[in-house]
């Protein structure tokens, strides 16, 4: 490739001999990085590693810095403190120009006067290349992105999927080692993001090549990322691969934001044991002393129905409150299509709505319905808990 | 865990990182200061030049100059007397004559009744101080050493006033009530003649979007055929028609065109397409769905009239009234045709140059034409962000339904206006090619022997038309690349405000201000570039300058609706900015530019303002030489040399459209 002759004159093997480290460092370090406005702090002491080859999302609400950290990388606008190193190479202050990626927009910018084949050659030509050897790499990055037939035709003849790809095409086109996302999906039509989801990790995996995609939307993040960097006010918040965020999210802002939260005031009692409202429920509390205000957290999809029981409604004060079986009273039930969303009130719980989401199976092997008392189980290991200031 | 809580400080040490600079980024730092710097030269520096000129007064400073005589054998000296000792003596020179302008000069002899050249007697002369200068023949001599000559070289000798700085000449100016009533006059026309204006255009411009009269492009083609006038042709069809062998004179109950009467009726002319595309713009923005929510409230026509229309189109009226108000009160043309002895502001900057070559009051009357100048163009500003923000919201297009009684009395109101311009234009065609209006109407080509006449003949025409194309192509390269520096160029924002207030600055400046003020920057010896005045360059530079501005919002406009992320593309791709300008930019905004060089063209044809104080013998315009030819009497002549302005300026057009039309097809098949 391109960039790793312009790069590393000498063979690897030499390299790697020199400085032992070389093989294990990471492709992208970001250390101590800021970004600051007139009165406003966009990045907060932003570090981060990334691997050569790795799929990462900055994932995180709008506004919270995600565009503001991708054009920090590509030099389109200057970090005011901090590092940042790709392959070895020190990149902080150098000119968009002189670094070695591939970026894709939101609204794609293609060159509207261009055709799809003069958008995708735009950045071979000037390189020192022969007009076949443009028109040869040109037709594959066509064929590539699946494309091929429309080669003659002008971006604004395309579809929004489409674009998206030729775009696609003509970043990846100058073989970068590394490729930036933002929010690329986020204009399409639902069906087609899906679709596209899937094309961009095949093709990320088929070239290898280390991309950062910026996204708002985790579902997305979660489906394609190697690894989320989960971001919120200019900080990160986690990073992390898909189900680690998921199952044991650093911050209580993390779990709220991938996934949903059941949340409750909770109090640590003793090693392992925790309250909410009046009762007590069995819970991992490593980090916590007893006495510590807590906020507990549980998604409804980590909530056991186990169906009516005959005893529930006298039942408050059975010794089952430590396998953190409450019983509660079906208050609405949404049908979603996959499953169930439920809202149920508990009085263990001090009468607060928790929302669990049922298989449907579930609901029809255990009759669920709208008035009914059922008991559930929030498993132990589900049950996460933040720190919460009194 | 607590990530957020104990949230890290700004860092105190180390600065604030830097770019290192591309090579792009060097190159257009250089563009951007080639082009800013045109822009300090053709304006900043010559208004500068010409502000401080009207604070600057000249005087001889008589306590200034010291003499001493010899006696016959011319070695014996006398004693050492003042010019202002042997003044109070002999009262040569009276206190009011001591008062002159920068090319004042005053002879030596005046001292010494007893001169004669032939004497052998010798004089010596000295300053008292370091600035006090003198000429001896054509050698600028300064400074307090004695200085002899004989009788024959001191008949030579002449004294330089002294430049001091202050208000006197404003006093000066405010004192002579001549001058002071044109402030009034100019004032009252321009309202006047805003009132109608705006009125007549809100009517066309009604008619046009509100209702369903029959050949609304034809009108809208007719309505903008004053742009392609000098202002001067308005002015000469009004001698024609109501001048002293006018045929409707008696129309006038007595009036006399010359005056007043001609000045509105004129500016009424030669304002009316600006004001209506204004308005045009805002009426046809309305949202239906006001319309839609009037009527199902049942509102009436004339309440729907006053609560949705007017108000809907307040910015554009408002911004047609400044527009109009500058365009009369900053007009030179007309006022100098049908003016008479109606002083107006403008006329009297060109009489106190031209007329009595007195600068420094010029350069006064400037000043105080500028303010009126200045302030509609900051009030425009700001109406037309307002104006901006109206648009973005997304309204549904209106379209009138046909109301018989509405639409007739539209068509006829267009109808009428239209005469008016036809009319004029046509009175004017009529005199260019008969023998005497109105008493021997037999058709002749005698008036287009331009060449038998004063004003340049010809020759004017086609240094017009070089003038029109030069000024059309330079100005399109200057101003888009300038736009695109100010849109696009990433960083430098300082320099970048600087650039986008000196390029919005033009459109303040009246004409005859600008050309008086490359007066004093270009006509000085001290000027390196002094060269260029009385050329071609200098007449080109002055209209760019002064038609600037609304070329570069033509041209800011157009780069605006490009993507912003185009030039972030091309450097991830390591593309030089300019491949990305001249494959993308260009291309995409062609329509843009060649709009822009239309209107540069059109304009460099019918201009006289700037150019009237610029010109030399062999750059003669066509515009000054209609204005010429009707000062020298020869108004059929003035008439027809209009007229070519006209029809080049029609035809110029049709290549535009043409080549437009011709281009779009071939470069812009993406659209
Ligand atoms: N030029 C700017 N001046 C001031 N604030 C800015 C500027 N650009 C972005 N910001 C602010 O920085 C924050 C982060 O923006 P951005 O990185 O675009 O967020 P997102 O995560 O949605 O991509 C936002 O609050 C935005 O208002
Ligand atoms: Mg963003």
């Amino acid at each position: 490739m391109r960039h790793a002759m312009s790069i590393e004159p000498t063979p690897t093997g030499s390299l790697a001999a020199d400085q032992p480290m070389a093989a294990t460092a990471p492709y992208l370090e970001i250390t101590g990085l800021w970004k600051s406005y007139a009165d406003f702090v966009a990045l907060r002491d932003i570090s981060l590693s990334i691997d050569k080859g790795e799929f990462i999302c900055f994932l995180g609400p709008s506004g919270c810095g995600k565009t503001t950290l991708l054009r920090a990388i590509a030099g389109l606008d200057l970090q005011s403190h901090g590092k940042i190193e790709q392959a070895g190479r020190n990149i902080s202050t150098l000119p968009a120009s002189r670094r070695d990626y591939g970026i894709v927009f939101q609204s794609y910018a293609l060159f509207p006067n261009l055709t799809i084949e003069q958008n995708i050659a735009f950045g071979l030509e000037n390189a020192g290349r022969s007009k076949t050897e443009i028109a040869a790499r040109v037709a594959e990055l066509l064929d590539t992105v699946g494309l091929a037939a429309q080669s003659k035709k002008y971006p604004a003849q395309l579809s929004g999927g489409q674009q998206q790809r030729i775009a696609l095409a003509r970043a990846i086109a100058i073989s970068p080692g590394l490729l930036l996302l933002d929010e690329p999906l986020s204009a399409l039509d639902a069906k087609v993001r899906v679709h596209l989801r899937h094309e961009i990790k095949a093709l990320q995996r088929k070239l290898g090549v280390t991309t950062i995609m910026v996204t708002h939307d985790q579902e997305e993040a979660l489906a394609m990322a190697d690894r989320i960097v989960v971001m919120n006010h200019g900080v990160i918040e986690q990073v992390g691969s898909p189900t680690e965020i998921y199952r044991h999210p650093a911050t209580l802002f993390v779990a709220d934001f991938i996934g949903e939260t059941n949340q409750f005031p909770a109090r640590v009692l003793a090693d392992g044991e925790i309250g909410i409202g009046h009762s007590a429920f069995r819970c991992a509390t490593e980090d916590f002393s007893a006495g510590q205000a807590a906020t507990a957290v549980v998604r409804p999809v980590d909530i056991i129905p186990h169906g009516a029981d005959a005893h529930a409604v006298n039942a408050v004060d059975r010794p089952a409150t430590l396998q953190n079986l409450i019983d509660a009273e079906v208050r609405e039930m949404e049908f979603l299509g996959m499953f169930w969303r439920t809202r149920l009130t508990a009085p263990r719980l001090g009468d607060r709505t928790l929302v669990a989401d049922f298989s449907v199976n579930a609901v029809r092997r255990l009759s669920i319905q709208t008035g009914g008392v059922i008991q559930v189980e929030i498993p132990r290991e589900r049950l996460l808990l933040f720190p919460r200031s009194a | 865990m607590n990530m957020v809580l104990e949230a890290p400080h700004l860092p105190l040490i180390g600065k604030r990182l830097r770019q290192e600079a591309s090579r792009d980024d060097r190159i257009k730092l250089g563009f951007m200061a080639v082009i800013g710097f045109y822009l300090i030269i053709a304006l900043g520096a010559p208004l500068f030049v010409m502000l401080s000129k009207s604070f600057s007064t000249y005087r001889f400073d008589l306590a200034a100059f010291e003499f001493q005589v010899s006696d016959e054998t011319g070695a014996n000296w006398g004693p050492v007397v003042s010019a202002e000792a042997l003044n109070r003596e002999l009262g040569a020179v009276a206190d009011g004559e001591l008062s002159t302008n920068s090319d004042g000069r005053l002879a030596a002899t005046k001292f010494f009744p007893e001169f004669s050249f032939r004497s052998p007697v010798h004089y010596r002369i000295r300053g008292t101080t370091n600035e006090a200068a003198f000429l001896a023949g054509s050698t600028l001599e300064k400074g307090t050493e004695w200085r002899d000559y004989d009788s024959s070289e001191f008949r030579r000798v002449v004294l330089r006033p002294e430049r001091s700085l202050g208000v006197a000449n404003f006093v000066t100016y405010f004192s002579t009530p001549a001058l002071a009533q044109s402030i009034r006059n100019s004032v009252l026309m321009a309202a006047i003649s805003t009132v109608f204006t705006v009125a007549i255009a809100f009517a066309l411009a009604f008619g046009l979007t509100r209702s369903c009269m029959p050949l609304k492009g034809l009108f809208r083609g007719i309505l903008t055929i004053p742009i392609l006038v000098p202002s001067l042709l308005p002015g000469i069809a009004l001698v024609y028609l109501f001048g002293t062998q006018g045929v409707f004179k008696d129309w006038l109950l007595g009036y006399s065109i010359y005056g007043p009467i001609g000045i509105v009726i004129g500016s009424i002319f030669f304002t009316l397409p600006h004001a209506f595309l204004i308005i045009l713009t805002a009426l046809s923005v309305a949202d239906a769905r006001h319309y839609e929510a009037a009527a199902s409230l049942k509102a009436s026509k004339w309440r729907t009239f006053k609560t949705v229309t007017v108000p809907g189109a307040r910015f554009g009226l408002v911004s047609a009234a400044f527009v109009v108000f500058t365009l009369v009160i900053t007009d030179f043309g007309l006022p100098k045709v049908i003016g008479g002895q109606y002083g107006m502001l403008a006329v009297d900057i060109y009489k106190q140059v031209i007329g009595q070559q007195n600068f420094e009051m010029g350069a006064v009357v400037s000043v105080i034409l500028l303010v009126p100048a200045i302030l509609a163009f900051a009030v425009d500003r700001r109406m037309q962000k307002r104006q901006v923000a109206l648009l973005s919201a997304r309204a549904v297009p209106y379209a009138p339904k046909p109301n018989a009684r509405t639409d007739a009395l539209c068509f006829s109101f267009a109808c009428l206006v239209s005469l008016f311009i036809l009319g004029m234009i046509a009175m004017c065609q009529i005199a260019a090619v008969v023998k005497f209006w109105p008493y021997d109407l037999s058709l002749t080509t005698k008036n287009f022997a331009f060449d038998l006449m004063d004003g340049g003949g010809w020759a004017a025409y086609g240094n017009s038309i070089r003038l029109a194309m030069l000024t059309a192509l330079f100005g399109s390269i200057i101003v888009f690349a300038g736009a695109y520096m100010v849109e696009k160029a990433d960083g430098f924002r300082v320099g970048r405000g600087i650039f986008h207030f000196l390029a919005m600055m033009p459109m303040a400046v009246p004409g005859m201000v600008l050309g008086l003020a490359y007066i004093f920057f270009f006509n000085n010896p001290a000027n390196p570039l002094n060269a260029i005045y009385g050329t071609m360059t200098i007449l080109v530079v002055s209209t760019v300058t002064h038609f600037y501005t609304v070329a570069h919002l033509t041209a800011l406009t157009a780069l605006k609706q490009m993507d912003p992320e185009f030039e972030s593309v091309a450097a991830s791709l390591k593309q030089p900015f300019h491949r990305l300008f001249f494959r993308v930019t260009v291309p995409v905004c062609l329509p843009a530019i060649l709009n822009i060089a239309i209107y540069l063209f059109v304009n460099a044809m019918t201009t006289v303002s700037a150019v009237v104080f610029l010109y030399s013998t062999d750059t003669k315009l066509a515009s000054v030489a209609v204005l010429n030819m009707d000062d020298a009497g020869d108004i059929a002549p003035a008439a027809a040399m209009g007229i070519m302005i006209f029809y080049t300026n029609v035809a110029a057009k049709l290549i535009h459209a043409l080549i437009a039309r011709g281009l779009l097809k071939r470069t812009q098949a993406w659209r």
